[in-house]
């Protein structure tokens, strides 16, 4: 990156003192507007910290261990919240990345511009519609979709896994893990599809020129040379989909239980706050509920500086390679 | 690589081919199926009254959302004011004070984390702040809730936007003796207006969609709104209470209420989309 101004502000033989003055003060403006930031985040998680602290010492580190959750008997545990978060989470992923990826593929190499453009297009007005819509046509739509049809014929073929066993309630951990693949689906898919339009040609003319087809060019010229976008993407796909409050909030069916099957209902940390958080009375109940937030915080952050610094080290890699 | 038989290699060429058609599909029929659904079930319940009066009792027809509609315009209104110009004083810190600084590094990297804090979390942090010490849920925390959401995202695009004006104009305004406030408030920024203005204009309308930031800060109410100081009516809210509710009227009232929401979220999206693209393609 260029250096924008050779001439530092204030420098001797520069700018006049009193044209320099406004100048540092509109510098150290900006500067503080955008320490606004830092000061966020220092507070969310001192105020997390702060209002989980009655739960955190009555409950100890047996708190992210237990799966107890009885608001009228004071016992709270965050284990079946988490689970929920990461198996719903997991269940998103598995679909929605290759997914992605191979509607990526289709728009760039395959498509015709104009049919490119257009379901790019819907793919992305998909990722501007709000999740509480999501939530609506998961609930009253796609719930009903499930019930009715995929969740009697997943159960009839892989019955025999414990996984697909139970009754098709409609609502629960698969309903949710597939709305969120379908949210974060657009996410990926146009992160993608601008990775792989930044492929240089002459690598791609290479590939077939040596007689690749269209899928070992993409395979191992293509999406080996954009897998740091790529990887970068899938990150945020995954931070999206673990903290997603209403769509899962309406169709995962609110329970704390842990079930290995996946038609049954279970519960996400985000989906547990959004149901219990106004109706806390008591201050164990509050604090329990900050604790869980704090965890999702935890996990949300510790995702996003491991990807951070798996794509920088990805990139000095790259670097060292060329 | 395993050396392999031709057969084999085109046979995996043309499966994929075969799988893209339908996955790509996929894309469109839902944004459709989704589009659908809202537009047939919730087009019956805009009526003039949906919009301009207050909601009934449970169980009793009629009504309207006039309050939540008045109440989320206002609540993004006031987010936009307190978070937009902090945006972008701070976007235009990280492009033209600190490219490579060490402080602008960190801002950076900051931004980026709040950009991922799940938006719930944004609202229990706003309710420990603003409405646990005071005793009350209230208009502005939700307006600080939505506030919070839009900063990172305006610092972006802001930085982004101010990186696409070429450096002869920073350097033209400079060779003039102006000082630097006055080179970016009045060129950088002229010349980035309409990019600025859509990503003010995006972030605006992703939060006018949001509703977990709200559950905690401005709750809901059944009552137009009078002041900020007080619980405030909000659509998404409403939408949450009226579809988890028994009463079909309040069900059918919750698509309507969606049915505004992603019309209006969509055209701001469609709109913002065309003039970044158009400025994007002229500026490279």
């Amino acid at each position: 990156m260029v250096e924008r101004y050779a001439i530092a502000p204030g420098a001797p033989g520069n700018a006049s003192r009193d044209q320099s003055r406004p100048d540092a003060i509109f510098k150290w403006l900006t500067a503080g507007c955008s320490m606004v930031v830092i000061l966020i985040m220092a507070g969310i998680l001192f105020e997390l910290v702060r209002n989980s602290g009655m739960a955190l010492k009555e409950f100890g580190f047996s708190f992210l261990t237990s799966d107890a959750w009885n608001p009228g008997m004071g016992e709270f545990g965050a284990a079946s919240s988490v689970y929920g978060t990461l198996v719903s989470t997991a269940i998103a992923m598995v679909i929605a990345v290759p997914l992605s990826i191979i509607i990526a593929v289709f728009l760039v190499e395959v498509a015709r511009p104009r049919v490119s453009r257009f379901i790019g297009g819907a793919i992305e007005l998909l990722a501007a519609v709000p999740s509480i819509i999501y939530g609506m046509w998961g609930l009253f739509v796609f719930a009903a979709l499930m019930q009715n049809h995929v969740q009697p014929f997943l159960g009839n073929r892989l019955g025999a896994l414990p996984l697909f066993q139970g009754p098709p309630m409609g609502i629960g951990m698969l309903t949710a893990g597939l709305i969120l693949a379908l949210m974060v689906l657009p996410f990926i898919t146009a992160v993608t599809r601008d990775v792989l339009m930044m492929v240089p040609p002459v690598l791609k003319e290479s590939a077939h020129g040596v007689g690749s087809t269209m899928w070992e060019a993409v395979r191992f010229v293509s999406l080996k040379y954009g897998r740091r976008g790529i990887v970068g993407a899938v990150f945020l796909g995954f931070g999206r989909a673990l903290g997603e409050t209403m769509a899962v909030t309406f169709v995962i069916g609110n329970s704390h239980r842990i079930s290995a099957s996946l038609f049954s209902a279970g519960n996400t940390i985000a989906s547990s706050l959004a149901n219990e958080f106004n109706e806390a009375s008591e201050p164990i109940y509050l604090s329990s509920l900050f604790a869980l937030a704090l965890v999702l915080f935890g996990i949300t952050l510790a995702f996003q500086t491991i990807a951070h610094h798996w794509v920088a080290r990805m990139q000095r890699i790259e670097a060292g390679d060329r | 690589m395993q050396p392999r038989s031709r057969t084999h290699r085109r046979a995996a060429d043309a499966t994929i081919r075969v799988i893209m058609v339908p996955a790509a599909l996929i894309g469109i029929a839902v944004l459709a199926w989704i589009l659908w659904e809202v537009i047939v079930r919730g087009v019956g319940a805009i009526t003039p009254a949906f919009f301009t009066e207050l909601p009934t009792p449970p169980g009793m027809e009629g009504g309207g959302l006039g309050n939540a509609i008045l109440g989320t315009a206002l609540m993004t209104l006031a987010a936009t004011v307190l978070g937009a110009p902090i945006g972008l004083l701070a976007g235009i810190f990280l492009a033209e004070f600190g490219p490579s600084s060490r402080i602008a590094t960190a801002v950076r990297f900051t931004t980026n984390l709040l950009m991922g804090t799940p938006s719930i979390i944004i609202g229990i942090f706003v309710y420990a702040i603003l409405v646990l010490p005071i005793g009350h849920f209230s208009g502005w925390a939700g307006a600080a809730a939505l506030a919070t959401l839009i900063l990172p995202v305006v610092m972006r695009t802001t930085e982004d936007m101010l990186n696409l004006v070429p450096d002869e104009l920073r350097e033209s305004g400079l060779a003039l003796g102006a000082p630097r406030w006055r080179v970016t408030l009045g060129i950088i920024f002229r010349a980035a207006k309409t990019g600025l203005v859509t990503g003010v204009l995006l972030a605006v309308a992703r939060v006018s969609g949001e509703t977990a930031p709200l559950l905690f800060t401005a709750l809901n109410s059944f009552y137009w709104p009078q002041s900020f100081g007080e619980p405030t009516a909000n659509l998404t809210v409403t939408i949450f209470n009226y579809a988890m509710s028994p009463y079909s009227d309040w069900q059918q009232k919750a698509w309507g209420a969606s049915l505004l929401i992603t019309v209006s979220v969509l055209v701001v999206a469609v709109l913002a989309r065309f003039v970044i693209k158009d400025r994007k393609g002229r500026a490279a």
